[in-house]
């Protein structure tokens, strides 16, 4: 059984690597009851959250007051 | 903390509010599935983020809530046996029996002790040869896999002394129970998204074929619910059904493949009692026949009970969407988390929960 450290914020956690076997130092798991069922694709995690990004930064823009 | 904070921007959240009252013309009424996006939503206020139109009901996605009361009552049963050591997940300890709950049961001297994964049971089987370990292995799809490698382990270490009481559920053909109700108002799904994580997403696209639902797979966080919330408006404005992704940092298509492996070694789907909704055939899972040996039902000899539930809790009506939790006469007063009458009210990812911690004051509508 392949297991490795996990840290939740300041908590670090044994957890079950078994169903992850491409995770590797540095990557971001999801974790339910001890074991990890996804990796965080990073890339795909970037394209879409700058997609969110942009429309936060343009709403505030319509809403700010007047400058 | 990375992919958590950046999903709680309370700019984003607000710009996808008024990206959803833009688009929204007409009323419309959407469920999510899990009881963790439940929680989200009355946490954060999502629902009164939305336009007026647009009605946020809860589905049966609280796997503690939907665990028969039957298997409650057993685990309690199995509990009093001296020789018995009985684990479960922390969750189901106060949730109502018939009679009485794991809590109580282990402040009457049962051995009762909780566990934070399914290895940690295992591994109280091998520190205690002597006694029998019987673990409450319930959960949804998200945790089956853990729950099956437990159990395969187990096989593998030839442990005599271990077994799992099981109440497993299936999210997909409860969606089906729901849609072919008579009762039935929801347009739109938010699927759950660590089910899905694991199972992949074929079985939603079914959904949305079968009954021209739109289906979108959800994260937890605030910001993706308002995205998944986004993404259903646009469709049924559209008037389209498809099923797309919205949690693509967990999920994808084909899923957990090992974790569905383990899963279809160990387990096969099986008819299934859900609290509070009654039987749904196909919709659980079972030990196989390879595995009998480590199934507490049937090595225990615990019989069949039939339960009824108590006439005053309404959580059937709460877990199918038709009712919320404020509209109980039971709410905030009879039942509370520390004397619940019913499951959706002790359980972390309860409705009735979610309800009394964020918005005790709501009146009935």
């Amino acid at each position: 059984m392949r297991v490795g450290r996990v840290q939740f914020g300041g908590i670090v956690r044994q957890v079950s690597l078994d169903f992850v076997p491409e995770a590797g130092l540095g990557d971001y798991v999801m974790v339910h009851v001890g074991f990890a069922i996804s990796r965080v694709d990073a890339a795909e995690a970037e394209r879409t959250y700058k997609l969110l990004q942009e429309m936060g930064m343009l709403e505030a823009e319509l809403a700010a007051p007047d400058s | 903390m990375k992919y958590l904070d950046e999903y709680r921007d309370e700019r984003i959240a607000r710009a996808l509010a008024a990206e959803i009252a833009q688009q929204t013309t007409q009323p419309w009424v959407l469920m999510e599935i899990c009881g963790g996006q439940t929680h989200t939503i009355m946490r954060y206020g999502i629902d009164e983020l939305l336009p007026r139109g647009i009605e946020l009901v809860h589905g049966p996605g609280c796997p503690v809530c939907v665990t028969p009361l039957e298997t409650v009552d057993k685990a309690i049963e199995l509990s009093l046996h001296p020789e018995v050591i009985l684990v479960s997940y922390g969750d189901m300890l106060r949730v109502p029996g018939s009679r009485s709950d794991l809590f109580r049961a282990k402040a009457q001297g049962a051995d009762v002790r909780i566990a934070y994964s399914p290895t940690e049971a295992v591994k109280i089987a091998r520190a205690n040869p002597d006694r029998k370990v019987v673990f409450l292995a319930i959960g949804f799809e998200t945790t089956a896999p853990a729950n099956a490698m437990a159990a395969w382990q187990a096989k593998r270490e030839g442990l005599s002394n271990f077994s799992m009481l099981i109440s497993h559920v299936l999210v997909p053909p409860a969606i089906r129970a729901l849609m072919v109700s008579q009762t039935n108002r929801v347009q739109g799904f938010i699927a759950p998204g660590h089910v899905c994580t694991v199972m992949g997403c074929r079985e939603y696209e079914l959904l949305v074929h079968d009954f021209r639902v739109p289906i979108v797979v959800g994260g937890f966080e605030p910001v993706d619910i308002l995205e998944a919330v986004l993404m259903l408006i646009r469709q049924l404005e559209a008037g389209e059904a498809r099923l797309e992704n919205q949690y693509v940092r967990s999920v994808s298509y084909q899923g957990n493949v090992p974790a569905q492996q383990i899963m279809g070694e160990v387990f096969e789907i099986a008819d299934q009692k859900w609290r509070g909704i009654g039987p749904i055939p196909q919709s659980g899972l079972r030990l196989r026949e390879e595995y009998a040996a480590f199934d507490a039902d049937r090595i225990f000899d615990l019989g069949e009970i039939t339960v009824d539930e108590p006439a005053e809790c309404i959580s059937a009506q709460v877990l199918q969407g038709l009712k919320k939790p404020p509209d109980c006469p039971a709410f905030g007063m009879r039942c509370t988390p520390e004397n619940p009458l019913g499951a959706p009210m002790v359980s972390t990812e309860g409705a009735c929960a979610a309800y009394y911690h964020y918005r005790r004051h709501m009146v009935a509508s």
